[in-house]
């Protein structure tokens, strides 16, 4: 059964690379431009796991990540957060808001997929 | 009911009264729990300055003179202004050398010469005489009225009573037993007096209830308040005159000054005064609430003064009442026998507080000053070799007591006849004010000598003796008068009331400026003619720099010679006692870590100076030092070598003055780092801002970079033209970098004030019109409309082409990356407006929220906001245009524009430039 995967960014180029990124490992793709685009898709989309930038315009991720870890539902859902900061206190910081992976920009594409893949293990 | 015995009772219940408080004051001394060390007490005890001649003379002479009582109230108030000037000196000096009276005070700066002592204490006997002699027939007088009571009967002459019914004459015996109980029953180390000024500030309160009081009855109960009381006295011819100011004095406007310079002087330097506000004082702090509690008080006790004139006027015709005794008659008049009685004791208040405190303080000088510097050098005497002298110094203080008492009898029975209260009072003011040349200028000049001091004294005490006892003892008849109309010998020039032809001015007045002019122009004359001796330059020194030197070194550098510990012990002991003077010792060698008298004090100037300055709070300045010198071998410093001690020692200030100087400068330094420390930090924080912000912006198109030559380089298979597409990503991407790293790089350049500028006479139409072409392409592309509106010509302005092309750019860029989509319009608009060329970029997207207008000017200006906001562009490019437009010295900002078409705000941006001055000459020419 297919996995989806929500896109939530709003640099278009970076959006690009990881849509065929996820395209190829045959995950079905959708994409949020800003925090509250992002929040509906989760509803209407249903993702198994989210690539959540940190810096989304008009909701911040901590709105996001808070609003996802209340939801009984949501439960299940995997959050991927990019940062172009990758100090250890916003690591830790992102870790805390319920992020099960945090990926520094600029990321290499290899160790994204991997981290995905290893979040969204084939058989369940 | 007020039989003669009721009235004694009373009085003598009374003294009881005080003789208890000073008692309570006194043990509570010895325990150390003192009652007077507070600034109320102390300016309670300052108002000693208000006797019988306030209590009852005031009212006297406001009977007759109207509001001429008040100079001799204006003046204290006035002088206590300057206390914290002169008065604090005085108080610093007197405590760093144990002054113990005036005549100490002025003795010891004139070199310890016991003959100023001896000389200020003959002045201020014999001018304070009449002053006591005043209080004895307030008191007196005040008995024998109230006596009469229903009756109101002026009292008989005084010749015409025998001595021994006199009741002036026992007031004065009662008056001298109760003083010598009070100041003299034990000999205290300091000279003071603590129960003494307990009593003291309870008798200012007493005298202040009691005038009150008879304020209010005579106010309001007898007449219908303070405008009723001055409405009839208006009304009346005789009493109108009374109330106009300075009316009826002799030389009114002069007359007012005098009295009340006198009385500023007299506030100083009565001994009484001196004795409650130096001698006694605990802590010169008392002094800042004093200067308003003081004048306080006087106003309190004046306020009544009038209506009580005029009242008296009123109610008894002129001739048979003396005015002088309104404040009792009245209610004598009204039958009030309870207010009869208390005015009678706030008169003895006045009049015994007066007494105690002057004769308490004459005495010391006497004792001090006068009989003991002679005693002590009557060789024959062998008072050297005595072993105690404290009865002797009793004895002679009590002596002093009675004597002084019974001269001002003497002097009541030999002119008090001739004079009202007011007059005998200012005779003594201006006796006592010939001690203000040498005291003032022995604390601010250290030009005056001894020998300036005391001709300055003997000069002004002889004139006052002439223009003002001479009168006197001549209006008693006990000199003729002849002598007054006629002058001595039928010299006019030498009449004592019109010397040399002054004329037109009442006594006073004219023996005050006589007397000062002979005071002052000799003590200066002969000051400036000698030179002082070693001992007067080095007291000097000590008086006038007060301030500038530390205490105890002060005396002890200026000695030299051979002592021993054991004699200057003795020495002590038959002055203070043993136990006081080993008290003093053990002082002394605690001071210096030794542990006396296990181990032997050096006899050194230090010791010498400590036992002398003990003994000066006993026997005055110069007696101790003619004792001191009886015990040790001295060897007298020259003239020169005082000097060096004292240029030595205002080097030494001069160091610390330096001192002082360099540690407020480097508190002022540590501040100032302190301050740049903070500033360093927040830069340092808007650094780490800055760096943090940029290093996102540009990780944000590395990122795509990586990823896109990662999935180029990884997926072979990717089609033709996705691959293009890739490509052309990370192209534009790499611009980004490349554009972004150069912004980051020019900003800190000009901000940093290293960019180069190539300032030229600019045309701004040119630049508007090429920057626009130059952007024509990409306004082709989105379709964006670009309007122009350019006048004819404008004034060029001075300005770096490139840097304004930069500008114009940026707000293009800007102004299309915000148009509204599919219908974009630019207008670009270039005017002159007044002296400015100003210019607009207005589009037809968003807009600006006001509250956002001038923070898109800051650098990043998302940096505070990075979780809601994603940055459009750089972020760069508006920081720099003002930073290029502040530069020319012109502003930009952003407001909202013309409305859109689909009701979009629309911003326009602005930035004026100055116009060239001459520009508009140049081009005309």
């Amino acid at each position: 059964m297919g996995r989806r995967i929500l896109i939530a960014e709003d640099e278009p180029n970076i959006v690009t690379s990881l849509e065929f990124l996820m395209r190829k490992c045959e995950y079905e793709v959708c994409v949020a431009r800003d925090g509250e685009e992002a929040l509906e898709q989760i509803e209407a989309f249903r993702p198994h796991l989210v690539l959540l930038d940190v810096m989304l315009p008009r909701k911040s991720v901590f709105e996001v990540c808070r609003r996802v870890r209340e939801d009984p539902r949501c439960e299940a859902i995997r959050i991927v957060m990019l940062s172009a900061r990758g100090r250890d206190k916003e690591i830790a910081k992102g870790l805390a808001l319920g992020a099960d992976a945090y990926v520094t920009k600029p990321f290499s594409t290899r160790d994204l997929v991997a981290k995905v893949r290893e979040l969204l293990p084939e058989s369940v | 009911m007020l039989q003669g015995w009721v009235i004694a009772v009373t009085s003598f219940a009374y003294l009881g009264l005080l003789f208890a408080i000073a008692y309570y004051a006194d043990k509570r001394a010895d325990a150390g729990r003192s009652v007077i060390a507070s600034p109320y007490i102390y300016s309670l005890s300052l108002a000693v300055y208000a006797t019988a001649w306030t209590f009852y003379g005031s009212v006297g002479r406001a009977a007759s003179d109207g509001v001429g009582f008040l100079p001799i109230y204006i003046g204290p108030t006035l002088m206590i202004a300057l206390w914290w000037v002169v008065m604090r000196k005085i108080l610093r000096i007197s405590k760093e050398n144990r002054i113990t009276s005036l005549a100490d005070f002025i003795a010891a700066r004139y070199g310890k010469s016991a003959l100023i002592g001896g000389a200020v204490t003959v002045i201020a006997v014999i001018g304070i005489l009449p002053y006591i002699s005043l209080q004895l027939k307030a008191v007196s007088n005040g008995f024998l009225i109230l006596t009469q009571y229903p009756e109101i009967v002026m009292p008989a002459k005084f010749g015409a009573v025998p001595l021994m019914q006199d009741t002036a004459l026992w007031v004065a015996l009662i008056l001298a037993l109760f003083t010598i109980a009070f100041g003299t029953r034990h000999l205290d180390a300091a000279e003071h007096h603590e129960g003494m000024v307990a009593a003291i500030a309870f008798e200012s309160l007493v005298k202040l209830l009691a005038f009150l009081a008879v304020g209010v009855y005579v106010t309001f109960v007898v007449y219908d308040g303070f405008g009723d009381v001055f409405e009839r006295a208006a009304a009346s011819p005789a009493l109108a005159p009374i109330l106009t100011p300075l009316e009826g004095v002799a030389g009114s406007y002069s007359s007012w000054v005098w009295l009340t310079i006198l009385s500023m002087l007299a506030i100083m330097f009565l001994p009484r005064q001196f004795q409650v506000a130096v001698i006694e004082n605990k802590d010169e702090r008392h002094l800042s609430k004093a200067i308003w509690l003081f004048p306080l008080y006087m106003l309190a006790i004046n306020a009544f003064v009038l209506p009580i004139a005029i009242g008296g006027r009123l109610q008894f015709p002129l001739g048979i009442v003396d005015a002088d005794t309104y404040v009792l008659t009245i209610p004598m008049a009204g039958r009030e026998e309870l207010l009869a009685l208390l005015v009678f004791i706030g008169g003895l208040s006045a009049a015994t507080g007066m007494v105690i405190v002057e004769t308490i303080a004459l005495s010391t000088m006497v004792c001090n000053d006068l009989v003991m510097p002679v005693l002590l050098r009557m060789k024959s005497l062998r008072l050297t070799e005595r072993p105690d002298l404290t009865g002797l110094l009793l004895g002679i203080r009590r002596g002093a007591i009675v004597l002084l008492l019974l001269l001002g009898y003497l002097y009541f029975r030999l002119a008090g006849e001739a004079y009202a209260l007011v007059s005998i009072g200012l005779i003594s003011f201006a006796a006592v004010a010939q001690f203000a040349p040498a005291a003032l200028g022995g604390i601010f000049w250290k030009g005056g000598t001894r020998r300036g001091a005391l001709a300055g004294l003997v000069a002004g005490f002889l004139v006052w003796s002439y223009a003002l006892l001479l009168p006197a003892l001549a209006r008693s008849g006990w000199l003729p008068i002849g002598l007054l109309e006629r002058g001595p010998w039928d010299i006019e020039l030498l009449k004592p009331l019109a010397l040399f032809g002054l004329q037109g001015l009442d006594q006073i007045t004219h023996a005050m400026i006589w007397s000062m002019v002979a005071n002052v122009g000799a003590y200066v004359a002969v000051s400036l003619a000698g030179s002082p001796s070693a001992e007067e330059t080095r007291q000097a020194s000590l008086f006038v720099d007060v301030f500038r030197r530390s205490g105890d070194a002060g005396g002890a550098r200026f000695w030299r010679g051979k002592a021993s510990a054991p004699d200057l012990r003795n020495l002590l002991v038959r002055f203070v006692g043993a136990e006081a003077a080993d008290g003093a010792f053990a002082a002394y060698a605690r001071a210096r870590g030794l542990a006396w008298p296990r181990e032997p004090l050096p006899a050194d100037a230090g010791l010498v100076h400590h036992v002398e300055t003990q003994l000066a709070g006993t026997i005055g300045a110069a007696s101790a030092r003619i004792m001191v010198a009886a015990v040790v071998k001295e060897e007298a410093l020259s003239l020169e070598e005082v000097r060096t001690i004292l240029g030595e020692a205002s080097q030494v200030v001069m160091y610390s003055l330096q001192l002082e100087q360099k540690s407020r400068e480097l508190e002022a330094a540590t501040a100032g780092l302190r301050a740049a420390n903070e500033r360093l930090k927040d830069l340092d924080r808007l650094k780490d801002d800055f760096l943090s912000t940029v290093t996102h912006e540009l990780r944000t198109p590395l990122t795509s970079i990586r990823a896109f030559t990662e999935i180029l380089n990884q997926e072979p298979d990717i089609g033709v033209a996705q691959r293009q597409r890739f490509l052309g990503i990370v192209t534009k991407e790499t611009e980004r970098l490349t554009r972004l790293i150069n912004q980051v790089l020019d900003l800190a350049k000009i901000e940093s004030g290293r960019a180069d500028w190539h300032e030229s006479r600019v045309d701004m139409r040119e630049v508007v019109a090429d920057a626009a072409s130059a952007m024509g392409q990409v306004f082709q592309e989105r379709g964006i409309r670009v309007e122009l509106k350019l006048p004819e010509r404008v004034r060029a302005v001075s300005a770096d082409l490139d840097r304004m092309t930069q500008v114009m750019q940026n707000l293009l860029s800007n102004a299309v990356k915000f148009c509204s989509p599919g219908d974009g319009h630019v207008e670009i608009e270039l005017c002159e407006q007044a002296g400015w060329l100003r210019v607009d970029v207005r589009d037809n997207g968003p807009g600006v929220a006001p509250r956002d207008r001038e923070v898109i000017f800051d650098k990043f200006h998302q940096v505070g906001d990075t979780l809601t906001e994603k940055p459009q562009g750089t972020g760069l490019g508006l920081p720099i245009s003002r930073h290029i437009v502040e530069h020319h010295g012109g502003r930009i900002w952003v407001q909202a524009g013309a409305p859109g078409a689909h009701g979009s705000a629309g911003a326009c941006f602005s930035f004026t430039l100055p116009l060239l001055r001459d520009a508009a000459l140049e081009e005309a020419a």
